[in-house]
């Protein structure tokens, strides 16, 4: 396995994982880079979600479920017993493959997790709102109609809105699990120049939902199957130059 | 908390915690009703148990007055105007419940499940009060008898109150029959009503069942409207003209006396008695209702 | 052609059995309101009962009805909308959930007149209560529970799981989530379930009879701890305890009974209409 920075953000150790007892991940250990796009990409069913989930802990939610290693933010286990969840996961952001606006208006979507977090002053709200949209590339679509519902907007502007509520939290981590796979090629344009933007300022870990997305956007790519982490490099070698057999029979479009 | 304040991780923790835990409690407040229910017909009610000698507890006469706590004419009674109820309201309940689902436009359904929400919501109270100013009437004259507050006029009246139940379990059974059986039946050149005696029906059997159940636990338990209409005589319902006697039932029976025993007295007791076998009745009858719903309802996955 | 025949024939009598369904159920409301409609008048329904009750008006009983479903709805919507979070949000499929499901359709099922002998013997008796507002609205609350409990799970079942989610990766806590977003959405739902348990109560006669209800009070209770008349307690009295009543006044007093318990009806069925079809999801 390869390590291509001195300062991983997030360190993956040693992690497997089931449901009721199937095996979802086998043994993975991997390091995420600051300010890069990681991807993790291979066919469905390869663990790729279940670990982007388990990053902020969103797999809690689920029953009957088993892991073993380690979640390592900035070298501090996040499975460790007294782990402030809530607060892990205003750390770690996540938007979802389909759009999932909240009920509410758009205003009161991007200001959804900092309320809860216990924000109310006023000036605030709207400086994280501004921000965020703009951030998003939302804003000039929407600067006129903030109070109008977040259900009105197209497809695209609702997967922008969800990733602008993510980044109201000014979370370190952004993680994105095949977020324009609902969208049409204009849309998933505008994502992708929006995410080159913000790794400037986020570790991004996203599961694409094709594979020419994960070429485009990849700085680092790690391939799944299966469950298991089959080679992990940077994206510009790993999509030209696989060096494992079952990756270059994927990236060549073999399977998949 | 002041005005620009963040609370603290572990204020948000504490008030998760109470919150969780006083959810939990009236989450479990329930079991703890149902047992407080069950305790207090037991303590009142077993004293009975000890101070009536069993033959006469389940003899067949009841007459408080002279120690006769002969239960029995109760739970038949009871008996009687819940299965005669029950013969009315299934095939009634089930027809209408076809055809609603099979039959009818739309528009007719529109109508027609609103009238008998209707149904459901009227006040047990009016019914037996309908019951004695309009149909015992009319069933003393058609029957010709010297009064029109029989078993039959109680039956009658349980058995509209128990349609309403009858027919939305039947509906959703029926609705819960796949499309694609339906169509087997057609394209095998079945009629539409040959498909639905057929096909349809059958396979919503456990559904009619769960419906037949929970509408015979209604009825057992029903007390105002039966109380005002079947006479309330503590006969045992033996012969085959009992249906068109009067006759008194379980509910009836506590409904009526409680307000007049003495707390303490072997009738006070009695009367609690008969709650308790109202208790362990409609409980079996409801368990065996619930298990078959239950069945089909397992769920897992992400919350 | 014969199947045909069957099949016409065989309509023909479905329909005639749904007709004997909905006939008596329209000629008995339509009754009522015919008969009652020539009683109801403002001494009717805001003057104190006369002459052994067979004059003047039946304030005491709707005061007595509306006071009563009040006190259940206090009691019984905390307990009931609790129940519903806790199975719908927290409870996993445990033997003790399972017991709980139990509890409650063993609730549902449990005749009203034993009720009546439970609050006798818990509120009344043992916790001193006496026949009073306070002992039969914990009655009642005990015996709408599970209606409420039932139908308000139900309509939290129904907000999509996904929104729960979301609130949890915007740093939400399981029970934010629940009140901030969960709840909202859930509530007319809620509300349809909270009302249809409580025109349940307020109807019902068998709880009160040994709990609270008055036989003859001609004033307003002047606490929790008094007796009082209610409407469905009254229309029992009059029709069957009180001989030579007057005709009308017993289908006024039903009338009244019926549009109150009727009324909830509608409106609990409209805002389930009305907020379905302007759902978001």
């Amino acid at each position: 396995m390869s390590h291509n920075q001195n300062h991983p953000k997030i360190r993956i150790e040693n992690v497997s994982y089931a449901y009721d007892g199937k095996p979802a991940l086998h043994d993975v250990t991997l390091d995420v880079p600051a300010n890069a796009i990681t991807v993790f990409f291979g066919p469905a069913g390869g663990g790729k979600t279940t670990l982007l989930r388990l990053i902020n802990r969103l797999n809690d939610l689920v029953e009957g479920t088993q892991m073993s290693g380690r979640v390592l933010l900035d070298g501090q286990d996040i499975y460790a017993p007294g782990t402030d969840v809530p607060g892990l996961r205003r750390r770690v952001g996540m938007v979802f493959a389909l759009p999932l606006p909240l009920p509410g208006t758009i205003r009161e979507n991007v200001v959804y997790g900092p309320k809860l977090a216990g924000e109310r002053d006023q000036t605030r709200l709207e400086e994280i709102v501004v921000r965020s949209l703009t951030q998003a590339a939302l804003w000039d679509e929407v600067k006129d109609r903030l109070d109008s519902p977040a259900s009105a907007l197209s497809g695209g502007q609702q997967q922008r809105l969800c990733i602008a509520r993510s980044l109201a939290l000014s979370p370190e981590v952004l993680l994105l699990d095949e977020p324009t796979s609902g969208l049409d090629p204009i849309s998933t344009g505008k994502v992708e120049e929006s995410l080159f933007e913000l790794k400037q300022q986020y570790t991004i870990v996203i599961v694409p939902h094709s594979i020419q997305q994960a070429a485009r956007v990849a700085d680092y790519a790690a391939f799944f199957l299966m469950g298991d982490l089959i080679e992990y490099r940077p994206g510009t070698e790993i999509f030209t130059a696989p060096r494992d057999q079952r990756t270059e029979d994927y990236v060549t479009g073999r399977f998949g | 908390m002041t005005e620009n304040s963040t609370p603290t991780s572990s204020q948000l923790r504490w008030t998760e915690f109470t919150v969780e835990a006083l959810i939990r409690v009236l989450g479990f407040s329930t079991i703890g009703f149902v047992l407080l229910i069950f305790f207090f017909l037991l303590r009142e009610g077993v004293p009975v148990f000890l101070e009536v000698p069993p033959g006469n507890l389940f003899g067949t006469r009841w007459y408080p007055t002279f120690d006769l706590f002969g239960t029995l004419p109760l739970i038949l009674g009871s008996a009687l105007v819940t299965v005669t109820a029950i013969a009315i309201a299934l095939p009634l309940g089930v027809a209408t419940a076809v055809f609603i689902r099979e039959v009818a436009p739309n528009w007719a359904r529109e109508i027609l499940k609103p009238v008998i929400e209707v149904l459901a919501g009227i006040p047990s109270v009016v019914l037996g009060f309908l019951g004695m100013t309009l149909i015992a009437p009319l069933i003393r004259e058609t029957l010709g008898a010297p009064t029109g507050l029989t078993a039959f006029t109680g039956a009658l009246i349980l058995a509209y109150m128990a349609l309403p139940t009858i027919i939305s379990v039947a509906e959703d059974a029926l609705d819960a029959v796949p499309k694609s059986y339906r169509d087997a039946g057609l394209a095998m050149g079945a009629t539409q009503w040959q498909t639905i005696w057929r096909v349809v029906v059958p396979a919503a059997r456990s559904g009619i069942v769960t419906a037949v159940m929970l509408g015979m636990g209604r009825a057992i338990g029903e007390t105002m409207a039966v109380m005002m209409v079947t006479g309330n005589a503590a006969r045992m319902p033996l012969t085959l003209d009992s249906l068109f006697r009067p006759i008194r039932t379980m509910t009836a029976t506590i409904a009526a006396e409680m307000g007049e025993v003495a707390q303490g007295s072997t009738h006070y007791h009695a009367l609690f008695g008969i709650g308790i076998i109202l208790f362990l009745l409609t409980f079996l009858i409801n368990l065996a209702a619930a298990s078959v719903m239950f069945k089909k309802r397992r769920r897992g996955g992400l919350r | 052609m014969n199947r045909y025949l069957t099949q016409h024939v065989g309509f023909i009598l479905l329909g005639l059995s749904t007709l004997l369904v909905v006939v008596p159920i329209l000629v008995v409301v339509g009754a009522i309101v015919v008969w009652g409609a020539g009683a109801i008048s403002w001494e009717f329904l805001t003057a104190m009962p006369r002459g052994g009750m067979k004059a003047g008006g039946i304030f005491p009983a709707i005061v007595g009805t509306l006071l009563l479903t009040l006190g259940t709805a206090v009691a019984a919507i905390p307990v009931g909308i609790g129940g519903a979070i806790y199975l719908a949000e927290y409870a996993r499929d445990t033997w003790l959930t399972r017991a709980i499901r139990l509890a409650i359709v063993n609730l549902a099922g449990i005749p009203s007149v034993v009720y009546g002998l439970f609050g006798l013997g818990l509120f009344v008796l043992f916790l001193g209560l006496g026949t009073s507002i306070l002992a039969g609205s914990l009655t009642l609350a005990i015996m709408t529970l599970p209606i409420i409990i039932s139908t308000a799970e139900e309509s939290l079942r129904a907000v999509p799981t996904e929104f729960r989610t979301v609130s949890a990766s915007l740093g939400g806590t399981r029970w934010q989530g629940i009140r901030n977003i969960v709840l909202p959405q859930a509530t007319p739902g809620i509300i349809t379930g909270v009302i249809l348990g409580l025109l349940r109560a307020a109807g019902e006669t068998a709880p009160i009879l040994f709990t609270v209800a008055a036989f003859f009070l001609p004033r307003l209770p002047r606490s929790p701890l008094e007796q009082t008349m209610a409407l469905p307690y009254h229309l029992y009295v009059i029709s069957t305890q009180v001989p030579g009543m007057p005709l009308e006044i017993k289908y006024g007093t039903a009338l009244v009974l019926l549009v109150l318990v009727l009324s909830m009806n509608v409106v609990a069925t409209v805002i389930r209409s009305y907020f379905r079809r302007r759902r978001q999801w």
